[in-house]
């Protein structure tokens, strides 16, 4: 992790305080010393997000996340290839039961996210300042975007399936129709750039059609994902549908890739030289499988409209056919 | 057709045509005439709107599976033949096909279809000779499901963007299409017509034990005066399948066959941005519940097994009974069984005809055999085989468990092993259990019980009180290992168009 470490200059920049600045505030004397003195800033421990619940890596490893400008914020937890495999794991445990929700319970869930990140608005803009270095009106609108995009796909939970389901005239005497259904597990790579927008694009048409997913979240810019992940464990979300497991990419993705209980890949948000690898260990279940865009990330506009599309739900669907004769 | 019965042994009851103890009903031989058709002795490769032999010249010979004799020589097509097939394709797109209106398109994907229904029975003959399969199952399934399939994608040709709302879906380009010796005809109708109704064009290879129907197509898109180029159709074994995959002017691959093949081909295409979907292998079940109309059950899973010997990737091959009801379905079944007829494909009579190779043969006689090393109940009907031949006897295992091979592999043959459950849970989690996901079948009288175990198993067609159904309009594809995307119907378009947008999927 040598390389990782921020330069002495930034190590002597003060180490607290990038996401919310402390406020003097005068405190009382305690045990007869006299004067003001600052109030120590309460901080948070980012962690996993496994099935509902925040461990720590198994591995105890952590790894230094620091802000736009170098400066330290925060240890992030180094997750490992079993802290994907307990991912998938929780993620699996509960797929069926998301999926077996009504559309209209699934959809209010989704719309309840979008009411929680409201409340944390301001966090998430801090937070998103600090890890993309945008200035707070850029922050701004794309946590608003990142939430609207909830609500918008709150929306498709119970359209979807009227928009891509058939019924199929079939010539004779049989009742004929197809549905989607969820894929199961989807693993996802989340974009490394846009920490939270990007992140909540990929991850919203994946969850609402009823799959779970695992999700390894930026390595540099991980903390509004955990902090996403924060707002997911109170909204009504079950345990295990979204799994979010931060580190260091290349520890972990191809691990993703691999596992054999994992159905599908978004490797939207991967670089365009992980792609070949990543699809071709990918093969060995014969997961679905979504590349990234040839020119890479740099790019592409995550506020765009382009961005959000009930095409983007189907990649994450199969289409299941139904015949039944007709007779008396 | 005629139907001689044996006054001696014509039973009084008993439903099957069978008297208990007694023998299933004769019949005359019925050999459906093959004078009218022409097999040429050598096909070139079709490239182009032209014959012509492969550079270098090189040919291997093309057999009769229910009599092994040969039936012609076809190019066996080289690295250089892909190359100038795909360039031909990539030219047609490029200077006539994605030029051409929607409209247009589909008048000659209707000219096709046309021509198919004009042209029947010399395919259905064409089809049987070639790939052992009884000529009542090409001349009422595989050709005019063929003719259909051309017919419905044809009235796609111009309607795309009502598929894809604000999308504008474009043409891909050279569509390389890989297709099995099961249905040859057919399998190319369900890769060519979607292909040529989006806009591209198409380089096609037929397995290397069935390219005759494929070479008898190639007429119909000359008498349909296709563009050059718009159709080509080269053959070779798989490696030639492979260096047509990984030409790098191909923009999509379609793949009917095997799992593992199938994986071969995911690797190769990984990292390029050619779309790919697969039909892969199954290992279907069919769920028999106590209160399911038995007789009318028996055909189903006779139907979902035994149809077009067991060579169907979503064979019924795994049939679960319910515990209350095992004994008598399985008394049925067996006589069911012993009238099936087996032999020469071209008789109308013929329910089972030959499996289609040697090769295929050696298969399921290995996978039986460790059904009966492995410790299940063989039965088999007492019927007699052609001396010549790939025959295999239509085979019931009971006694089967989960981790059987012949309860595992897909054998793709005549092969049926039974297992048994108590409860629909139970039910699910054993149809489940397996790495496929094509598709299955599930009988019972109760209409709730249906949508519960529709919902519950992971296939991608699920046929409730029937099976082996297939339309043009009906979207087919699997779960898991069976593949991904769907052939038939509105899905069966998106697999061969680019709905992206931006450009941004490519898979």
């Amino acid at each position: 992790m040598a390389s990782r470490r921020p330069t002495v200059a930034a190590r002597r920049a003060p180490r607290a305080s990038v996401l919310s600045p402390p406020k003097q505030q005068p405190l009382a004397t305690t045990n007869g010393a006299k004067g003001r003195t600052e109030r120590i800033e309460v901080r948070k421990t980012y962690k996993l997000y496994i099935g509902g619940a925040f461990p720590r890596t198994e591995s105890g490893r952590a790894y230094e996340i620091l802000d736009a400008r170098g400066r330290f914020v925060a240890n992030a937890s180094r997750g490992t290839r079993k802290d994907i495999r307990d991912a998938v794991r929780a993620a699996r445990g509960v797929q069926a039961e998301w999926a077996s929700k009504t559309a209209y319970n699934r959809s209010q869930i989704l719309y309840r996210i979008a009411e929680l990140m409201e409340g944390r608005r301001d966090q998430f803009v801090s937070e998103v300042s600090a890890a993309e270095g945008t200035g707070r009106a850029r922050s701004a609108r794309l946590v608003d975007a990142a939430i609207d995009r909830w609500v918008w796909y709150a929306g498709w939970a119970d359209k979807f399936p009227q928009m891509v389901g058939t019924v199929n005239p079939v010539a004779g005497s049989y009742f004929n129709f197809s549905v989607p259904e969820p894929t199961g597990v989807v693993g996802i790579i989340a974009p490394e750039a846009s920490s939270l927008l990007g992140l909540v694009s990929r991850l919203a048409p994946v969850v609402v059609s009823g799959n779970a997913a695992v999700v390894i979240a930026s390595e540099s810019r991980p903390l509004p994902a955990v902090t996403l992940s924060e707002v997911l464990a109170t909204s009504d979300v079950p345990g295990g549908v979204v799994n979010l497991i931060t580190g260091l990419r290349r520890e972990l993705i191809g691990h993703l890739a691999a596992h054999m209980d994992v159905n599908a890949l978004d490797a939207f948000g991967a670089e365009p030289g992980e792609s070949r690898a990543l699809e071709e260990v990918s093969v060995e279940n014969v997961k679905r499988f979504v590349r990234p865009p040839r020119s890479g990330l740099d790019r592409y506009d995550w506020l765009s409209e382009r961005a959000q599309s009930p095409y983007l739900i189907g990649d994450f669907v199969e289409i299941k056919t139904v015949w039944h004769p007709i007779g008396a | 057709m005629t139907l001689t019965r044996k006054p001696e042994t014509r039973p009084a009851t008993a439903s099957w045509g069978l008297a208990a103890g007694g023998a299933p009903w004769e019949y005359a031989p019925a050999p459906e005439a093959t004078d009218h058709i022409r097999i040429e002795p050598e096909y070139g490769l079709f490239i182009g709107n032209r014959f012509a032999p492969s550079k270098p010249r090189k040919t291997f010979t093309v057999i009769n599976p229910a009599t092994e004799e040969p039936l012609a020589k076809v190019a066996h097509a080289s690295r250089a033949d892909v190359n100038r097939a795909v360039t031909a394709a990539r030219e047609a797109h490029r200077s006539s096909w994605s030029k051409l209106s929607g409209r247009e398109r589909a008048k000659y994907l209707y000219r096709i279809a046309r021509i198919l229904q004009e042209r029947s029975r010399e395919f259905a003959v064409v089809e049987t000779l070639n790939s052992g399969k009884p000529i009542k199952e090409s001349r009422d399934v595989d050709v005019p499901l063929a003719a259909a399939h051309f017919f419905y994608y044809a009235g796609w040709a111009d309607k795309l963007d009502y598929a894809f709302p604000n999308r504008e879906p474009r043409s891909l380009g050279v569509a390389a299409q890989i297709i099995p010796w099961n249905f040859p005809l057919l399998m190319l109708a369900w890769k060519i017509a979607p292909a040529l109704a989006a806009g591209n064009t198409v380089v096609l290879k037929p397995a290397s034990t069935t390219p005759l129907t494929a070479y008898l197509f190639a007429d119909v898109v000359l008498q349909a005066d296709l563009p050059p180029g718009v159709v080509n159709i080269i053959t070779g074994p798989g490696e030639i399948g492979m260096e047509l995959v990984r030409h790098p002017d191909v923009r999509k691959v379609a793949f009917t066959g095997s799992t593992a093949v199938g994986k071969m081909i995911a690797r190769a295409v990984a990292g390029t941005d050619k779309k790919l979907t697969l039909e892969l292998g199954g290992k279907a079940a069919n769920i028999v519940f106590d209160d399911a109309p038995l007789d009318q059950a028996i055909e189903g899973i006779i139907n979902g097994i035994y149809f077009n010997q067991g060579e169907v990737c979503c064979a019924g091959s795994r049939l679960f009974v319910q515990e209350s009801v095992h004994e008598a379905l399985i008394d049925k079944l067996k006589a069911r069984l012993g009238t099936l007829r087996v032999g020469d494909p071209l008789d109308k009579n013929t329910d089972v005809g030959a499996i289609n190779s040697a090769g295929q043969l050696a298969k399921v006689q290995e996978l039986v055999q460790s059904g009966i090393d492995e410790g299940a109940e063989i039965f088999q009907p007492d019927c007699e085989l052609p001396e010549r031949g790939f025959f295999f006897r239509p085979t019931l295992f009971t006694g089967v468990s989960q981790s059987h091979r012949i309860a595992q592999e897909e054998i793709f043959g005549p092969v049926l092993s039974v297992l048994t459950f108590r409860t629909p849970e139970e039910a699910i989690e054993k149809a489940n259990n397996t790495p496929y996901g094509l598709s299955a079948g599930v009988w019972t009288e109760k209409g709730s019980r249906i949508f519960k175990m529709i919902a519950g198993m992971k296939a991608g067609v699920v046929w409730a009180n029937t099976f082996n159904r297939f339309d043009p309009t009906s979207p087919f594809g699997g779960y898991k290992e069976s593949g991904y995307g769907r052939e038939g119907g509105i899905h069966g378009l998106a697999a061969y168009l680019d709905v992206s947008g931006d450009g941004a999927h490519t898979r």
